[in-house]
């Protein structure tokens, strides 16, 4: 295991010289500062609400890496003072999914702080995120001396076509993709890594339900307190060491958790769909893209009269998705 | 001035420190302030001169504090004297942390005290009646030495006291003392404060106190007990502990809350949680206005995070909840029954039990094909599914989930030999299952079915292997379920007396009495089925004895009306 974590790190190192710098703004980290380290292709319309969500949980500062956006991405995030952003032209996938970049800037950035490593589709919800900073949130788990803390995604999605109605920048996501699948998740343990796979929500039941084992992974450690010693080892599925994996209890009770919202599913999916499918920069040959475009042409309706609405955390937490623990 | 003194030990947040201090001398309280030796030497001569200009203001001798060690009592000791010296007219020392945060009005605590000016106000129980040690260590507190920090070297700490129980090495209680433990937070007064403080024996308790885990948690409460007339063992700071006694955090979302404490003080407040301080530092008439105390409540909210952590909700398995078998703390969240044979021997049992109980009836759940959820829906709670890949896939988180899903509404489903079995241990360990199983009954649509009688056989043999493991299961010592089995000869004998026992322990009928029955198909030529079997070299055993009760073929007989169990 130890091998493997070098092997990762060295791997992140070599991967650097991919990162051209485009804006620098580490100088302004401050030793306590609360970090957010993404990847983004073609996002540009998702930024504005993207930063606004994570600048008012308390984000201090954003490391973005562009994989090579074409829709003006650079040019927006450029001048924005807590935004450092880095390009590359190279592979997503040869970066195994943009994990050695991030890893390479954790290290080097990150060592000490409290990190959240999300896609601009993802935003981070925690207990109490309506009452309380992200940093209430890491000044609790120091205090705990807890280094990770889990956040499972949960696919949201709109009632109807996906593309039936339209996202604006600037727009939250949620007013159009409210819903999701509270109770059909399943779980089992990873022996290799010790963390757990979840599997499961619109994702497996529409598109993968007769090959559930290919159904992609839920489970996620978004939130860390960095060491230039640590490495994701699979997107933020899986860390190592290993220690950082467990974000469960064995012994009846519940850890704290919290859950990212995955709202992938607006109407900028199907163009996404097509460019991926050919890219085939995702996980297992894109298989995922693939088995979207085969549901009635990629225009697939997620929503079944069981879905949930989404309301707030506490909702999530009493559907037993994401759990309070010890913090009261 | 006023007669109550705060000895106030400080070593974050110095600016919310500050503002603390500032709140108690306005309202007239002296205040004398430990800054613990880890603070850098330059914030330290910031927070002095911030506070330069307060006369009513000390700073003590500075010690370093480490959690569990000496360095706080000493601290504690080192500013109480300087505030016995200092300031005369103190009658009580209240002792207070940087993170506490004052609830009520400075001039209702120095009214209350003033009332009771002979009573210390101190935690302080004997180890033997405290629920709240970590770590198992209580006795040995007082009775092993602890040179090594927790935090810093927790393995020599572990090891050390683990070698100290293997040599049995104990150590003396100084004679006289009996060792108290309790909150660290207290407020005594002059009289007795001085005379601990003042003991001549002080060099000798301070020595053995040195070597007790964390002892500011039983110095002053061991040795008030040689000294004060009039101990009341509370303390007048809020504090809750979680389950590994680290105190729990307050914040802005908890200012209703403690409006309804009846302390004075709580701790620890957040540095961060603006709203508070905002509200009781500055907004006094508003945010201390009378309001009904309720402790109650916020003991509930805590005690409440702490079982989540330690015990969690039942049934639930998520990302950060995951019991390792046995320590599942129920392995469903709600009751469940489960039957088998029910439906193969009664044609309408599904849509009987359902009306006769009120609970959600599925068919074979566990079916082949797909699971058969009540109604043919496709979907159930927590949009469920009813693929079988995907069911299969995870077959016991299925079942939980279902459970889990449908909190609230009993569910009742069919199995069989047909099914999967791999869900058959999880049914057997879990309490919440209730089990009733005819055996044999699978041969029943066998025999009404129109197949070769090759096939048959075969099948036949396979079920009962299938079904004679389950029972096996079922009986095993492991077996937690409420489980109840008859052969299918044993059942048919007087049917009502089970299916009603069976009703009355699921508990939603109304009636005493069922009124209606489910149908029993007709069973006319079954024995002699079961004969053909047996003539093939098959031996069927799970339904019992049946007799072959095959009339002479030429005496005519009118077809019976199915059976109607009465």
């Amino acid at each position: 295991m130890r091998l493997r974590r070098k092997r990762r790190i060295i791997r992140a190192l070599r991967k650097s010289d991919e990162l051209r710098a485009v804006q620098n703004n580490t100088s302004r980290i401050g030793p306590a500062d609360i970090l957010l380290v993404s990847t983004v292709r073609n996002e540009k319309i998702r930024l504005p609400y993207f930063l606004n969500y994570y600048r008012g949980l308390g984000v201090n500062h954003f490391l973005i890496v562009d994989n090579d956006s074409t829709d003006g991405t650079e040019a927006y995030l450029r001048g924005q003072d807590d935004v450092s952003l880095w390009h590359t032209t190279s592979s997503y996938k040869r970066a195994t999914y943009g994990v050695d970049w991030m890893n390479y800037l954790k290290r080097k950035y990150a060592h000490g702080h409290w990190v959240l490593v999300v896609d601009p589709d993802e935003f981070f919800i925690y207990p109490f995120c309506d009452t309380r900073p992200i940093r209430a949130l890491t000044d609790w788990l120091d205090n705990s001396a807890i280094r990770s803390f889990s956040a499972m995604m949960i696919d949201v999605y709109p009632k109807g076509r996906i593309d039936e109605v339209p996202y604006h920048a600037g727009q939250n996501p949620l007013e159009i993709a409210p819903w999701f699948d509270s109770g059909n998740y399943s779980v089992k343990k990873n022996p290799t890594y010790g963390n757990l796979w979840i599997q499961g929500g619109p994702r497996r039941r529409v598109f993968f339900a007769d090959q559930p084992k290919k159904a992609p992974a839920l489970n996620k450690i978004p939130l860390v307190k960095w060491d230039r010693r640590y490495a994701y080892v699979s997107s933020t599925h899986t860390l190592l060491p290993r220690g950082l994996n467990q974000v469960y209890e064995t012994d009846g009770g519940e850890k704290a958790s919290g859950a990212l919202l995955h709202t992938k599913f607006l109407d900028t999916f199907s163009a996404k769909a097509v460019e991926e499918m050919t890219r085939k920069q995702h996980f297992a040959g894109s298989a995922e893209y693939k088995a979207y475009a085969n549901t009635q042409q990629g225009q697939p309706d997620l929503w079944c009269k069981w879905s949930e609405k989404y309301i707030n955390w506490r909702q999530l937490e009493i559907l037993g998705l994401m759990s309070k623990g010890n913090w009261a | 001035m006023s007669t109550v003194g705060i000895v106030m030990l400080v070593h974050t947040a110095l600016d919310r420190a500050e503002q603390v201090v500032r709140h108690w001398t306005a309202g007239g309280c002296p205040v004398v302030l430990h800054v613990d030796g880890n603070v850098s030497l330059k914030s330290y001569r910031d927070f002095v001169a911030a506070l330069a200009d307060d006369p009513l203001v000390r700073f003590s001798q500075r010690h370093r504090c480490e959690w569990g060690t000496w360095g706080i009592v000493a601290a504690s000791q080192s500013a109480s004297e300087l505030m016995l010296a200092e300031f005369a007219d103190v009658r009580h020392l209240y002792l207070a942390s940087g993170s506490c945060l004052p609830l009520r009005p400075v001039q209702e605590l120095i009214d209350y005290l003033a009332a009771r000016p002979r009573t210390d106000f101190i935690e302080s129980a004997t180890t033997a009646d405290v629920p709240w040690t970590v770590g198992g260590l209580d006795a040995e507190r007082f009775t092993l030495r602890f040179p090594f920090s927790w935090k810093k070297h927790r393995q020599l700490f572990d090891h050390y006291v683990e070698l100290q129980r293997k040599l049995r090495m104990k150590r003396r209680v100084p004679t006289g003392l009996v060792p108290h433990m309790g909150s660290q937070w207290w407020c005594l007064t002059r009289q007795t404060l001085s005379a601990i403080l003042q003991d001549p024996e002080r060099a000798a308790y301070d020595r053995y106190f040195r070597k007790v885990w964390i002892p500011d948690e039983s110095y002053y409460q061991t040795l008030v007990r040689q000294y004060s007339s009039n101990i009341e063992s509370r303390s007048l700071t809020l504090s809750k502990f979680d389950f590994q006694g680290k105190p729990h955090i307050f914040y802005d979302d908890h200012l209703q809350l403690l409006r309804r404490s009846d302390c004075f003080v709580a701790r620890k407040i957040w540095p961060h949680a603006e709203r508070l301080y905002q509200a009781f530092l500055t907004d006094q008439a508003g945010a201390m206005k009378k309001t009904e105390p309720n402790p109650g409540k916020i003991d509930r909210i805590f005690a409440k995070a702490v079982e989540r952590r330690t015990r969690g909700r039942p049934g639930l398995y998520m990302q950060s909840r995951m019991p390792r078998q046995g320590a599942e703390n129920g392995i469903t969240s709600n009751p469940y029954s489960m039957f088998q044979g029910f439906s193969e021997l009664f044609g309408n049992f599904d849509s009987w039990l359902s009306q006769a109980t009120g609970t959600r009836v599925h068919g074979h759940l566990f079916a082949p094909d797909r699971a058969e959820l009540a109604d043919g829906q496709m979907l159930i709670n927590g949009a469920l599914s009813d693929n079988a890949k995907t069911r299969d896939y995870n077959v016991e988180g299925f079942l939980t989930n279902l459970i889990w899903n449908t909190r609230g509404e009993r569910q009742c489903f069919q199995f069989g030999p047909g099914d999967n079995q791999d869900v058959n241990w999880i049914v057997a360990r879990d309490p919440n299952a209730q089990v009733s199983v005819i055996s044999g009954a699978w041969a029943v649509p066998l025999f009404k079915s129109n197949r070769n009688f090759a096939d048959l056989r075969k099948e036949a043999a396979r079920l009962q292997r299938i079904e004679s493991e389950h029972l096996k299961v079922l009986r095993s010592q492991h077996t937690k379920a409420r489980v109840r089995i008859w052969t299918m000869a044993e059942f048919i004998e007087a049917p009502m007396e089970p299916i009603q026992t069976i009703v009355d322990e699921i508990g939603m009928s109304h009636q005493r009495r069922l009124g209606e029955a489910p149908t029993m198909v007709d069973l006319d030529g079954f024995g002699q089925f079961l004969q053909n079997l047996k003539n093939q070299g098959m031996h069927p055993y799970l339904m019992g004895d049946f007799p072959v009760e095959q009339g002479p073929v030429n005496m005519p007989k009118p077809p019976r009306k199915p059976y109607l169990v009465r």
